[in-house]
């Protein structure tokens, strides 16, 4: 057991390691000095103003990687959390923009609306596949495409602010007022902030959501159920759990914790949807969950890393920002060798030792073959 | 289509048994959607819908998906499923660019092919040597391609002639594009020969004019590229159906198991898949560069997935990937007739293929799907009727919508390989 964290926490540190020695080499030959521009990133991430910018990034990270951890753990591919996030984003804002409410109901409002639609646009790739086995992956492609055009051609006919178009030439919905916004934390820092930086009060929700899932997850029926489901579908099924029943409501889960992942920025910094609104949310969020091993608590510490790399690369003034990219694709790459490599490696000790186990008693056949093993002791 | 289902039921068996083979119904249900398409066209009076310009700009836009489609036939024939198509396209077009503008524009093609087909290495080598998750690998390498091409485009890009961190210099020279001569009024050895089709063309005649506008369409200023994206489609068929090879390939994807009880190596067939998966999308990234004769980002715009799209809607099949991407482009191409008669006419076309499909599915006592159809099909008649204007956001969006109506409708009938995305080590069954 204790071996097995030991590979899992491995598996991320060589990751990061390769990640930095591909990125060296490759400035290398391109002719830079690796250690400066490392040294120029560093720089630029220990900064406390730089370090709230790049917390700000990470919460609609994280809420969007528990998005999409949350279907992995049954394997279901969620692909579609970018289409999900988009349309939350564009429908929170016009109806936050619609309605007069106090401050704290007015938010309220707006997350309500935006996990609503979330999980209401993810759930139309959950009914296709249970009940006509059409192939989520494929689904929910198809659906990130046509929750794009959709927005834009909602966003384009029906939801601009007509002053603001006239005056830009820019289509947004109309901006939030105070009420829903989402207060900052500044005062809660031991620190000044420069003046039109904020620590976004997002945060909390996102520390409260990621323990929540980790608690529904491990603690209640649901939970349970649903990584049954994941480690093995036919017994699941065979102790009674319906299959159609979790598909639904974990697609629609995930869906309603993409559309709160877009709140985050809409709430915290933008305050009205437009095209410029951060994209390609969901993709980072596959990353992000894929680098965190689907843990909420690895989830964060991806979604941090990710956010300083991305935002590392700012702080590259002499050399080529660009290669922060590379960075994360090879960070991304080579963790997720390394975790299918180890889990691998795990299920092959455990089925040697429930061998050895069942074998013990008859004495001497241990080392056998590993699958003749496993078959043996099942 | 409609000859099936407006004849009487007597006369349907024999004309269903009478269109044997794959190639005799494509035949049939292309001459039914023709002729809906020039009713169509004549009751919506969209004389451009079938109009040579209108066909010419759909070929070009169907051919990057199909080289995309075709990229995933291969490779999920053989038992890799290719959600990265989308990268390597990025790849292709990238070196395509680098190769377009060092040694000219006929070296686009060949590096282009090589670009992509690094990308299918790489999804062979994560997946079939660490057994990775197919889908998560195809993600992975959609996020990291541009992110390489963007460092590279830093590094040889950025500085030289018009070229800068977002797109390359322009390619060298030019390819000229191939028109018809006589039909179409191509060249004859310098003799500038009559335009028949043309001339037919211009005068919308039902049906005459709609031939004709579709064959000049396709026979006029064609790029040299897209007629070997179609000579890549009949090797791509001729390759894994015909030759032993092929046979070995899609049986990898079938039974792996089974090919290697026969001694044949599943990890090279299935290698050989990725890699030529790569080097398809990689040829769609080439004719995308070729086509505006440079690299830019964002170029790829989503086709890998509309590739992917394509394939299932031909239920992994050659010719069902033309199809699809036949049908996907033409209506990238009306996407470009916005706020025009021809766009609105296409939700009364779209309306009436849904109708005919739900009168079909009634007939085949299957009322849900009969009655989900149906309804579909009156929404869109509906919206033809109520709407003067249609933002091309919503044309835009056809393609993944017909394929999401496919799969819904049709998800019981289609037949992805056997062995589709699943991960297999020498020992292990399926």
């Amino acid at each position: 057991m204790r071996t097995r964290v030991l590979f899992m926490l491995a598996a991320p540190v060589l990751a990061m390691a390769l990640a930095l020695g591909v990125s060296a080499l490759v400035l290398k030959l391109a002719g830079h000095s690796p250690l400066d521009v490392f040294s120029q990133m560093w720089t630029h991430i220990d900064n406390k103003a730089n370090v709230v910018i790049i917390v700000n990034k990470a919460v609609p990270y994280y809420v969007v990687g528990l998005a999409v951890a949350l279907g992995f753990k049954m394997n279901l591919f969620n692909i579609g959390v970018d289409g999900q996030f988009r349309l939350a984003a564009l429908g929170a804002g016009a109806a936050g923009a619609a309605v007069t409410l106090p401050a704290p109901l007015h938010v309220a409002f707006m997350i309500l609306v935006a996990m609503a639609i979330g999980g209401a646009w993810a759930s139309i790739a959950g009914v296709l596949k249970v009940t006509r086995g059409v192939n989520e992956v494929v689904s929910t492609i198809m659906l990130n495409f046509i929750a794009t055009g959709l927005t834009a051609y909602l966003l384009g006919e029906f939801l601009y602010d007509d002053v603001i178009l006239k005056r830009t030439q820019i289509a947004q919905t109309q901006t939030l007022p105070n009420s829903g916004r989402f207060p900052h934390l500044d005062s809660l820092l031991p620190f000044d902030l420069p003046q039109d930086i904020h620590l976004q009060g997002f945060v909390l929700v996102a520390i409260v959501v990621g323990v929540l899932t980790q608690v529904i997850l491990t603690r209640t029926r649901f939970g349970l159920e649903l990584r049954a489901t994941g480690l093995n579908p036919a017994t699941a099924r065979a102790s009674g759990i319906n299959p159609s029943r979790m598909i639904l409501t974990t697609i629609i889960a995930s869906g309603a914790l993409a559309g709160l992942g877009a709140m985050a920025p809409l709430l915290g910094e933008r305050y009205a949807y437009s095209d410029s609104f951060p994209l390609a949310v969901g993709f980072t969020g596959i990353s992000v969950a894929l680098l965190g091993q689907n843990h909420p608590a690895g989830i964060a510490v991806a979604a941090l890393v990710w956010s300083a790399i991305e935002d590392g690369a700012r702080g590259i003034v002499n050399g080529p920002p660009e290669i922060t990219k590379i960075m994360q694709g090879t960070l991304l790459l080579t963790a997720v060798i390394g975790f299918t490599v180890t889990r691998r490696r795990a299920e092959r000790t455990s089925i040697r030792e429930a061998a050895a186990r069942s074998a013990t008693p008859s004495a001497g056949t241990a080392d056998g073959d590993v699958a003749t093993g496993g078959l043996v002791s099942a | 289509m409609t000859a099936t289902t407006t004849s009487p039921p007597g006369r349907m068996t024999s004309l269903r048994s009478r269109l044997d083979t794959p190639l005799k119904r494509a035949a049939a249900y292309s001459l039914a959607a023709f002729i809906m398409l020039a009713l169509v066209r004549v009751i919506a009076g969209a004389d451009a819908m079938t109009g040579s310009n209108t066909i010419r700009f759909g070929l070009a836009a169907a051919t990057p998906i199909l080289l995309a489609g075709l990229g995933g036939l291969v490779s999920e024939r053989s038992g890799t499923v290719n959600i990265g198509l989308d990268g390597m396209i990025i790849l292709g077009a990238w070196f395509a660019a680098w190769a377009g503008w060092h040694f000219g524009v006929w070296w686009a093609i060949p590096a282009g092919i090589v670009g992509g087909a690094l990308g299918g290495l790489l999804l062979g080598f994560v997946t079939l040597q660490f057994g990775v998750n197919h889908v998560v690998a195809g993600i992975a390498i959609n996020l990291i391609a541009p992110g390489v091409t963007r460092f590279l485009s830093g590094q040889f890009f950025v500085g030289n002639a018009d070229g800068s961190i977002s797109n390359s210099p322009t390619m060298k020279g030019s390819m000229g594009s191939f028109t018809l001569p006589i039909l179409s009024g191509g060249d004859l050895f310098g003799w500038k020969s009559p335009d028949f089709l043309g001339w037919l063309d211009d005068h919308r005649w039902f049906l005459i004019s709609d031939v004709a506008g579709v064959a000049k369409g396709m026979t006029y200023k064609m790029a040299w590229t897209t007629m070997f994206a179609l000579v890549a489609l009949v090797v791509v068929w001729y390759l894994l159906w015909r030759t032993p090879l092929g046979l070995r390939m899609r049986s990898a994807g079938e039974k792996p198991s089974a090919t290697d009880s026969l001694g044949v190596s599943v990890l090279s067939m299935r290698y050989l898949g990725c890699l030529m998966s790569g080097g398809l999308a990689g040829g769609a990234g080439a004719w995308l560069a070729i086509d505006v004769r440079r690299y830019q980002e964002g170029q790829a715009g989503g086709r890998g997935f509309l590739g992917i799209a394509a394939l299932v809607f031909g239920n992994w099949r050659p010719l069902g990937v033309l199809a699809g991407a036949s049908l996907f482009g033409y209506v990238q191409s009306l996407a470009n007739l916005a706020n025009t008669d021809p766009i609105r006419a296409v939700f009364l076309l779209v309306a009436v293929v849904v109708g005919a499909l739900a009168i079909l599915h009634w007939r085949r006592h299957l009322p849900v799907n009969g009655a989900f159809l149906a309804v579909t099909a009156v929404a869109l008649l509906w919206f033809f009727i109520i709407t003067e204007k249609v933002n091309s956001q919503l044309v835009y969006v056809m393609p993944y919508v017909v394929t999401l109506i496919v799969l819904t409708v049709a998800s019981q009938r289609l037949r992805p390989p056997a062995a589709d995305g699943q991960i297999w080590y020498k020992g292990s069954s399926g």
